[in-house]
């Protein structure tokens, strides 16, 4: 199975029998309960929508207006695939049936997949991309601090080692929101024109539904409107320095997080999974 | 018996400092700072790493080259255990290492500037107020950056206005 990027051990089955052996290896994980259905759905949540907008966004290598661009896309989705192997890895453990980050990410299929709409939005042209990855950016950078501090600590040390990467993905992005934005007039055109059609799908970011009540209620995860207040400021921020109008719009399309999706999430596995359905258990 | 067959801890260090980066091989996996632990446990070898970036293809990598290099100095019986806290920082690459980057043509890391998402800071970096990079072949300050990410994922992709180099830049984490 083609593998994400993981750290490997010589011995397998040793780690395994010492683990057994080794009664509170992790002595602050939370016993299995009801809620850890709502944990490891978060998981899910954060892992799929990290993964489905970084297959997206590796969509531009090799299409870029330029060189360095191609290069910077490829490495922002280098990290969100790299981020997805630690959320889906986790939430594999915390499932606890023995799936695996590859099995999650390979073996199932649209319906069980929990990403934000917003991930799975065709990428468009460059300016609707970047401002794609803008408006997430803001909010898994205000997301990301806040899950530092997870009462769980396997979730606040992967938020942390995540959100410095995510605070440059947002400072690169808001640069050139800015400079797009307060370009020529063609840049600028396009980039209002991607706000506006994006806009309605950013809200589904900050809606709760009973699962995040869950997890909110445990201190594992932020309620998702608290996240609001910030994105709000960073967006007026970066959107008046870059000369765009904030859409007004309130209305939000929602479904990803309970694996209703887009026709386009399809497109994405059809491509993305085809070598582990063609060939199951393929590996190299 | 094992005891004393057993390698001291910094002997092991020791070796471990010879092991090159995969990506930048004149800087080796101790003077990047990845190495986070080295500690028997029993008769067992335990060696803990920290990635740089959490989707780093290297990371694999480094993990065989660390155990090609160990089994190679006679330790059987090793396990490798990847450690995520407290996150790899640019601040664990040391003056040595980082007199090594400039040497190979990589402007080392500016220690502070990494990016916080505090938007104050963000727009002083933005405008280039509080950053200069110097050019590793020349010494100028006269720099630009072209990318903010380069060939690696721990790079950015700057230029010398004054000797015209391309070149790439550690960037701060």
């Amino acid at each position: 199975m083609p593998s994400l990027p993981d750290m490997t051990t010589p011995n397998v089955a040793d780690l395994a029998r010492e683990a057994a052996q080794t009664a509170s290896a992790h002595p602050a994980v939370p016993q299995p309960d009801a809620g850890q259905e709502a944990f490891s759905e978060m998981l899910l949540r954060l892992g799929d929508s990290t993964l489905i907008l970084g297959h997206r966004i590796s969509e531009w290598c090799g299409h870029s207006p330029a060189l360095e661009e191609d290069i910077a896309l490829a490495n922002v989705a280098l990290d969100l695939i790299g981020q997805t192997q630690l959320w889906l890895s986790l939430a594999g453990e915390v499932e606890g049936k023995g799936r695996s980050a590859d099995d999650l990410a390979y073996l199932r299929d649209a319906w069980d997949f929990r990403n934000l709409l917003i991930c799975e939005r065709p990428n468009g042209d460059f300016g609707h991309t970047l401002m794609r990855q803008f408006l997430f950016d803001a909010w898994h950078h205000e997301l990301l601090k806040a899950l530092a501090a997870s009462s769980d600590p396997r979730v606040a040390e992967i938020a942390a080692k995540a959100g410095k990467e995510v605070a440059y993905h947002l400072e690169r992005s808001s640069d050139l929101v800015v400079r797009l934005g307060d370009g020529t007039e063609e840049s600028h055109r396009r980039m209002q024109e991607a706000l506006d059609d994006l806009w309605s799908y950013a809200g589904e970011m900050f809606i709760g539904d009973a699962k995040d009540a869950e997890v909110a209620a445990r201190g594992i995860a932020p309620d998702p409107s608290s996240l609001r207040a910030a994105w709000d400021q960073t967006l007026q921020h970066v959107l008046t320095e870059a000369t765009l109008q904030i859409p007004e719009g309130s209305f939000a399309h929602k479904g990803g997080k309970q694996g209703i999706h887009t026709e386009h999430l399809g497109y994405i596995l059809s491509e993305m999974q085809f070598l582990q359905r063609a060939y199951p258990g393929a590996s190299w | 018996m094992a005891a004393q067959t057993q390698p001291g801890v910094e002997e092991v260090w020791g070796w471990l400092s010879e092991v090159p980066d995969p990506e930048i091989p004149v800087i080796s996996l101790t003077d990047l700072g990845i190495i986070r632990g080295v500690e028997w446990q029993g008769d067992t070898l335990v060696v803990r790493v920290t990635p740089t970036y959490s989707g780093c293809p290297a990371t694999s990598v480094i993990n065989l080259d660390i155990e090609t290099a160990l089994r190679r100095h006679g330790i059987e019986k090793l396990r490798l255990e990847r450690q995520l806290t407290p996150p790899w920082t640019t601040d664990w690459i040391g003056p040595e290492g980082r007199e090594k980057l400039r040497a190979y043509g990589i402007a080392p890391p500016v220690d502070g500037t990494a990016a916080d998402g505090v938007l104050a800071g963000r727009i002083a970096r933005m405008t280039g107020t509080n950053l200069k990079i110097a050019c590793p072949r020349c010494g100028s300050t006269h720099t630009e950056r072209i990318s903010q990410f380069g060939s690696t994922p721990c790079k950015a992709s700057y230029r010398c206005k004054d000797c015209l180099e391309p070149f790439d830049y550690f960037k701060c984490i």
